[in-house]
């Protein structure tokens, strides 16, 4: 008897612990996360750039980098190997290949640069050298110079050469909407 | 008492277990030790009849089977349903993680009122939907010439329908409440690339699941098991597996697989961006190229239609290289954003003819042929050799020896 009501004590304090913790606002299930739970897993780097972190680097910088981690699989002059398509051109148009690259904002070579590379290591990079790599990414695709430096206020700034160059495939289509016959949207 | 009732409860088991095994080593008596054990793994887990080993994605199709690109084998399928075993794998991760479901946990916060973290468990002690919805590639169908082009697994098989079963994802977003400033979402995996989407809230509040089931059983690894989204009726690269946080956001963010990686290029230099939706496709997966007749007389013509516009409404099919179309019969009930069978009777005189179908969907909009869709977009029919989505009607020619083969660039 004791030993079943001091159990049955437990439980009810644990459930009003959990129900304390728990944030659903129906169902009262799931935990608040801390907020260096969501620092740690927040990488996302949107177009204007309010998540880039401090830190910086420049194209000089990134090319060593690139030398030691990313040649292996990128070709020794990026321009791709058996294991990885080049960063020259960046991105992957199809099928008529247009000038420079068909990444519309900076910020997206960074973030991908940080989330996956290298191929060998995803996620291993310090800022500055995420920074610098991108600086390298961007330098021999003709957008800055060599010797500008990236940091979080200078990256969202540069104006990759095709920003504008997005259309939907029918101007103001939108999801849910007919579409003229044959568009795909 | 404890060591008792310990006893006791080996014993129980213990006999359970020993009746097992008598069981099954008299079902099994007599067998070889290979062939029990075929039959011991057929009792574990069905296994098709070893006579029937065409719905396999062979060796044979060097094509057809890769670590990076599993194609659906259509034209062995019948009814809506892709067996989970089938479903397509297109790999933009560089190979799928081993996660276990324990220690999986999807975080949901950014532009919300009460950011959470949930576990396996606690998504499923949620309220569920089951939804039968296809998945396809925005590169499926890309006409393709030669060899590799003579099958409707290779040009199409990049289509998979399922019955997914999760929880919506408007309710997880109702939990932790959206914030109105908020207009997308981003969706990220848990794979080596933290693969990387952006979705308009509206979509996610509307008919987006977070799925844990595929088919009636756990989402197989390739598909994103222990979680993914399922996104009704738009491009597959959207529905993001191995699911593990979603920020809701004021603006897309562009991530890598969703910018210049995924863009079409027109002549104008112009790169075509977020298409959404897919088009209205069908393809007849039987007879289909590769295929042969052994003789003239009655064939069903068999194949599948889909649509990002909802519901299949028509499937018309022609046996004279479109200068005429019929309606085909639609298996039913026809799901919203699902695989839609059409069954359409034929009897071969011998000549050589084209076979071809088109789908209509709910709101009216028509699968173009190639001419059609190329003349639309200003290009030759040639682009869509290389441009992804593509939805034009697939022609397949009979010869008069019986072979079938591709005919869209005859």
């Amino acid at each position: 008897m004791r030993y079943s009501s001091s159990l049955l004590a437990a439980v009810i304090i644990l459930s009003a612990w959990a129900a304390a913790l728990a944030q659903g606002r129906t169902y009262q299930l799931g935990t608040t996360p801390t907020e260096e739970e969501i620092k740690t897993r927040d990488i996302a780097i949107s177009p204007d750039g309010k998540e880039l972190p401090p830190g910086s680097g420049t194209a000089k910088e990134g090319a060593t980098i690139f030398a030691q981690k990313c040649a292996a699989c990128h070709g020794p002059n990026g321009n791709g190997g058996g294991l990885a398509r080049g960063i020259v051109p960046l991105g992957n148009a199809k099928p008529v290949k247009i000038g420079f690259s068909l990444v519309p904002y900076a910020t997206t070579v960074w973030d991908f640069i940080n989330r996956a590379m290298p191929q060998s290591k995803p996620g291993s990079l310090t800022a500055d050298e995420v920074y610098a790599a991108t600086a390298y990414v961007l330098y021999r695709n003709e957008v800055i110079k060599e010797t500008d430096v990236l940091d979080a206020k200078s990256l969202p700034k540069v104006r990759m050469p095709n920003r504008d160059n997005f259309i939907p495939a029918q101007p103001g289509w939108k999801p849910g909407e007919k579409r003229p016959f044959g568009y795909y949207p | 008492m404890a060591s008792h009732s310990d006893r006791r409860r080996f014993l129980k088991r213990g006999g359970a277990l020993a009746s097992f095994v008598i069981g099954t080593v008299r079902s099994l008596r007599g067998q070889t030790p290979a062939r029990e054990a075929i039959l011991k793994d057929s009792l574990a887990y069905g296994q098709p009849s070893p006579f029937d080993n065409t719905i396999r994605r062979t060796l044979g199709q060097a094509t057809a089977i890769s670590d990076t690109a599993l194609t659906t084998p259509l034209q062995d399928l019948d009814g809506i349903i892709t067996p989970s075993g089938l479903h397509f794998l297109m790999d933009h991760v560089k190979g799928v993680p081993d996660i276990d479901s324990k220690q999986h946990r999807l975080l949901v916060h950014g532009m919300v009122d009460h950011p959470l973290i949930y576990t396996m468990d606690e998504l499923k002690r949620l309220p569920s939907v089951s939804r039968i919805y296809f998945l396809e590639c925005n590169a499926n169908n890309r006409p393709i010439r030669g060899p590799n082009g003579e099958s409707v697994q290779n040009v199409h098989g990049r289509t998979s329908c399922s019955e997914w079963t999760g929880v919506l994802l408007s309710a997880l977003l109702n939990e932790c409440g959206v914030q109105k400033e908020a207009s997308w979402i981003v969706a990220e995996g848990s794979d080596a690339n933290k693969y990387t989407m952006s979705i308009p809230l509206a979509k996610a509040m509307d008919d987006i699941l977070v799925a844990y089931a595929q088919n009636g059983e756990p989402v197989r690894p390739q598909q994103g098991y222990p979680l993914r989204l399922v996104v009704p009726g738009w491009e597959a690269i959207r529905s993001v597996k191995w699911l593990s946080r979603i920020k809701v956001v004021d603006q897309p963010y562009m991530a890598w697989h969703e910018s210049g990686n995924n863009a079409d290029t027109i002549p104008n230099g112009k790169g075509l961006w977020y298409r959404f939706e897919v088009g209205p496709n069908s393809v007849i997966t039987r007879p289909s190229g590769g295929q042969r007749l052994p003789g003239r007389g009655f064939y069903e013509i068999t194949g599948l239609a889909w649509t990002g516009g909802g519901a299949v409404t028509k499937v018309e099919v022609s046996v004279d290289g479109g200068r005429s179309y019929k309606e085909a019969a639609l298996q039913q009930p026809v799901h919203r954003f699902a695989h839609t069978r059409f069954r359409f009777p034929w009897a071969w005189n011998g000549e050589e003819t084209v076979l071809q179908s088109r789908c209509t969907d709910e709101r009216g909009e028509v699968q173009p042929t190639v001419a059609e869709a190329a003349k639309n977009l200003g290009v030759p029919p040639d682009y869509f050799y290389q441009a992804d989505h593509f939805n034009g009607v697939q022609p397949w020619k009979v010869n008069r020896d019986g072979s079938v083969q591709n005919a869209l660039f005859l």
